[in-house]
């Protein structure tokens, strides 16, 4: 089925009425000037951040990653390289740019307060600010909106979130506005990967999904780069039709259009001040790849997509910062189907403009055996809360009596890491 | 394979699918069943459901207007008609305004009954009855390309399937095959009896002017009962039957014919069963063997009686009945278990229902059947327990790009009942899109890990418990939940 069909799709449902999935209700009252600008960007389903941010200096990697390691710079496939230890996926060419720029600040061993391995209470605390799953109904940038200071000012409403759902971390009493893409919810592809996984013991269901996708997949190709616009290398699909030789974001029309309009809030001198939007897709417990393959498209799309937003934000850039999270990392060895299964310690990402970057902040604790926590994850050695404190503090001018208390709850202990805003 | 009564398969397999919490107080799950069956019918009443006599009064006044010339019914005459002074143009001119008004009128009617049996199916707390209801209307099919019955098609549900689907097959059959809709749709009100009185003057007329249309027979109704309402193609009957049946009813007839509406024309209301002796063939008739030497209506009604109580009909409802709830070639035991407790019961359908539920057959833990597309909506709304859309088009619009809008079965053999008519590629992959995008609309306001057992109880596999744990967020796992093998199926 061809994203034209889709679009078709829904409207024929109905799902796009009542507001559901096509809202674009912001309004915008006073026009005050607003500097500061925060993103915040999820990433749903645990990104693997030994390949994100490669240690290829730490002894230990190669040994861990066998196959899955991101070769050291200047090989091919090789990492890009950010310090002796450390590179950047090769995918990941606008982020080096940035980095190069000292736009980009590289977080590793970073984490929650979580340490179970569910994806839904991970990304719960990691949203609520607190310390423990499904305590709060309210997220830490919703109640940061509501101890903004005047210095940082915005329209109407402080935040807008994109996406089908006002995510956990936007959700409380302070008013957010949000905004859909007009495309159809897309099936990501690793939705339809785990639904073929499923179905593998449903030989008849498994059999129907790969004809339907064939099909599906013929279509897309027929339709040609119409439909794309102006993705450059992402409007690149594959010819296969399986979904398992089919890593190829089938979400990237979305994606764009999501980076395109929080953009265009952003750069009002009336918009909101924060925006907030998701990205699933990132639990590779199979067939990762490397250098290339199925988490190395996935992170092109996601750079690309931040390079959009810097090239659409314009000046707006330089009072920009861009906070990139996960719920928590994955193992540091390969496992059995040439993936990584849950884990732990993960790498986050700050850019923009406004960063303080061209550094790698890491207290790094090693892959040895005798480091790692419980003997398979990357060891987180900082706080999540503390670059969110940070960045809170220092770019939106949030008090740090609110951040201890109201913000992120009884974390007092939980310091704000400073200096990562420039000044 | 083993067979055990449980509540997800009470809920599910006889069902339109669990609401959540509703497994938990289902007791028994036989008796559950059989308390649906107890009450009064499962009649649907609503403001904005019509009665087939107000459809068809509306489209008569329609069709009087333009014929009167009244309204606004000059203009469009003027546009159709290059000379109104010209009796045939303008005579054909009134029939195209017509046809063109009639669709536009019905339209809206047939969406209020589509969107509202949906609604009602999602909702019930009868859901095994509403799946008896659908089953009927679906033996008893029109389809609304005919425009004649566009308007009708919910009718013919609400007012001959209802108030009988709790009780005797032959009271239904009678409602079905004298209500308008069917009438229309298989074309019976112009089924004229060659030696009637109507046919006589017809052909002394004739001998004066040979230009004149013979006036005849048509068998459409008589043979789709025999073939698909009563004995089944294999039942037995001949060409002779269909003939002779055909006269049998011809004059059975509604108030205004299609597109010659007119409330005056013989004092019967619009829509209304009526008996047209002018056009009823005299004299006794054979159908299948047996000599029918009745006057008028009585004669019909006592061949359809006749019909109902055939050990054929009952075997071949007995089949229809079974592959739908438990296997497109269902088990030969349970096929004569229902036809013999058809027979003895004379054609009582609670008991059937009961020798159905009784049917260890029934409860196999490997489901057979693939949900319909109407079957597979309902359980996603009834799951996840949110409405369908306020607006009657947009409640039934998924339908149409599932492939099965509602009242179009397109035959009057209706929507096929096997699997393989439901579980192709783009079938199963646009469910998969439907529930993706509830899953995307609804968020991560359900669990989807608590939902799964609380829909499909003991038959949640190990594996789609580990594919919904596993899921990267709570849009994921309720996508997972709700498009899993034991989801798709009952």
């Amino acid at each position: 089925m061809t994203s034209l069909d889709r679009r078709h799709f829904i409207k024929q449902c109905g799902l796009g009425g009542a507001g559901a999935l096509i809202t674009a209700r912001y309004a915008f009252a006073g026009v005050e000037r607003t500097d500061r600008r925060f993103v915040c960007v999820i990433l749903r389903g645990a990104l693997d951040g030994l390949a994100a941010v490669p240690p290829h200096g730490d002894p230990d990697y190669v040994r861990l990653r066998r196959e899955l390691a991101i070769a050291a710079p200047g090989q091919t496939d090789g990492a890009l390289p950010l310090d002796r230890t450390f590179g950047l996926h090769p995918a990941l060419g606008f982020m080096h740019e940035s980095y190069l720029a000292k736009e980009l600040l590289v977080l590793h061993a970073v984490a929650s307060p979580y340490r179970e391995r569910s994806h839904f209470d991970g990304q719960d605390v990691l949203e609520n600010g607190t310390t423990v799953a499904h305590s709060s109904q309210t997220g830490w940038l919703n109640r940061a909106l509501g101890v903004l200071p005047k210095s940082t000012t915005h329209g109407r409403e402080a935040g807008v979130a994109l996406g089908q759902n006002v995510p956990l971390v936007m959700r409380g009493p302070a008013a957010v506005a949000s905004w859909a893409p007009s495309t159809l919810p897309n099936l990501s592809d690793d939705t339809m990967q785990r639904i073929a996984d499923r179905y593998a013991s449903d030989p008849f269901l498994g059999a129907r999904l790969a004809d339907a996708l064939a099909t599906d997949a013929i279509a897309t190709e027929a339709q040609g780069d119409e439909d794309m616009g102006d993705m450059g290398d992402m409007k690149k699909r594959p010819a296969s039709a399986s979904v398992k030789s089919n890593p190829a974001p089938r979400t990237n029309a979305a994606y764009v259009e999501t980076v395109r309009t929080a953009a265009g809030f952003l750069k009002r001198d009336d918009g909101p001040a924060v925006a907030v939007f998701d990205t699933s897709g990132w639990d590779t417990h199979a067939n990762e790849g490397g250098g290339q393959g199925q988490l190395a498209t996935r992170l092109g799309a996601l750079d690309g997509a931040l390079r959009i937003l810097r090239e659409q934000l314009g000046t707006t850039w330089q009072q920009t910062a861009v906070l990139v999270v996960t719920e928590f990392g994955r193992t540091a060895a390969t496992n059995g189907t040439r993936g990584t299964d849950h884990g732990t310690g993960a790498a986050a990402f700050l850019l923009g403009g406004a960063v303080a970057g061209g550094r790698v902040v890491a207290d790094w604790p090693g892959l040895s055996a005798a480091s790692l926590h419980e003997g398979r994850d990357l060891r987180p050695t900082t706080d999540l809360r503390s670059v969110m404190k940070g960045v809170l503090a220092d770019h939106l001018g949030i008090a740090s009596g609110a951040l201890d208390s109201e913000v992120f709850p009884q974390s007092g202990s939980v310091k704000a890491l400073r200096g990562l805003i420039r000044a | 394979m083993t067979t055990k009564a449980t509540a997800a398969i009470a809920a599910n397999r006889f069902g339109l699918g669990a609401r959540p919490g509703e497994l938990a107080k289902i007791g028994s799950p036989s008796d559950w069943l059989k308390q649906q069956l107890q009450g009064a019918p499962p009649l649907l009443v609503a403001a904005d459901l019509k009665s087939a006599v107000q459809v068809m009064e509306g489209a008569a006044e329609i069709a009087a207007n333009v014929r009167e010339l009244g309204g606004d019914g000059r203009e469009d005459l003027k546009k159709i008609a290059a000379d109104e002074t010209d009796p045939v143009a303008a005579q054909q001119a009134r029939q195209q305004i017509i046809a063109n008004r009639l669709p536009k009128y019905f339209l809206p009617i047939y969406q209020a009954d589509a969107a509202a049996r949906l609604r009602n199916a999602v909702a019930t707390d009868r859901p095994f009855v509403e799946r008896l209801v659908h089953f009927w209307s679906n033996h008893f099919a029109v389809s609304v390309d005919k425009v004649a019955v566009l308007g009708l098609a919910g009718c013919l549900e609400r007012e001959a399937i209802r108030p009988h689907v709790l009780g005797n097959f032959a009271d239904m059959l009678l409602a079905v095959e004298k209500h308008p809709a069917m009438l229309q749709f298989l074309d019976n009100q112009l089924s004229i009896g060659p030696n009637s009185p109507t046919a006589r003057l017809a052909k002394q007329r004739q001998a004066a002017n040979p230009q004149r249309r013979q006036l005849g027979l048509n068998e459409n109704l008589a043979r789709e009962i025999l073939e698909l309402h009563t004995l089944g193609v294999d039942g037995g009957y001949t060409q002779t039957d269909v003939t002779n049946f055909a006269k049998v009813i011809t004059g059975w007839s509604l108030g205004g014919g299609p597109y010659q509406l007119n409330r005056q024309s013989d004092g019967v209301r619009p829509g209304a069963f009526v008996f047209r002796a002018a056009i009823h063939e005299p004299g006794a008739q054979t159908v299948f063997k047996k000599r029918y030497a009745q006057d008028g209506v009585q004669q019909g009604e006592a061949v359809l009686r006749d019909l109902a109580l055939a050990p054929q009909t009952a075997r071949h409802l007995a089949v229809k009945l079974a592959r739908h709830f438990i296997a497109d070639d269902p088990p030969a035991a349970v096929v004569e278990r229902l036809t013999q407790t058809y027979l003895k019961s004379g054609g009582n359908l609670p008991a059937v229902y009961a020798a159905l539920i009784d049917s260890p057959e029934a409860w196999s833990d490997e489901p057979a059947k693939f949900k319909t597309p109407t079957d597979y909506l309902v359980s996603l709304h009834r799951g996840l327990a949110i409405p369908l859309p306020a607006q009657a088009p947009q409640a039934i619009a998924s339908l149409n790009v599932l492939g099965q809008q509602q009242f179009r079965p397109g035959s009057p053999a209706g929507w096929p009942d096997r699997s393989a008519d439901w579980d192709g590629p783009a079938a199963v992959l646009k469910r998969i899109e439907l529930a993706n995008s509830l899953a995307q609309r609804l968020g991560n306001s359900r669990d989807a890990r608590a939902l799964s057992s609380q829909l499909l109880g003991d038959t949640l596999t190990e594996a789609t418990r580990m594919s919904v744990d596993r899921a990267e967020s709570g849009m994921q796992a309720l996508t997972l939940l709700l498009t899993a093998p034991e989801f798709m199926r009952r």
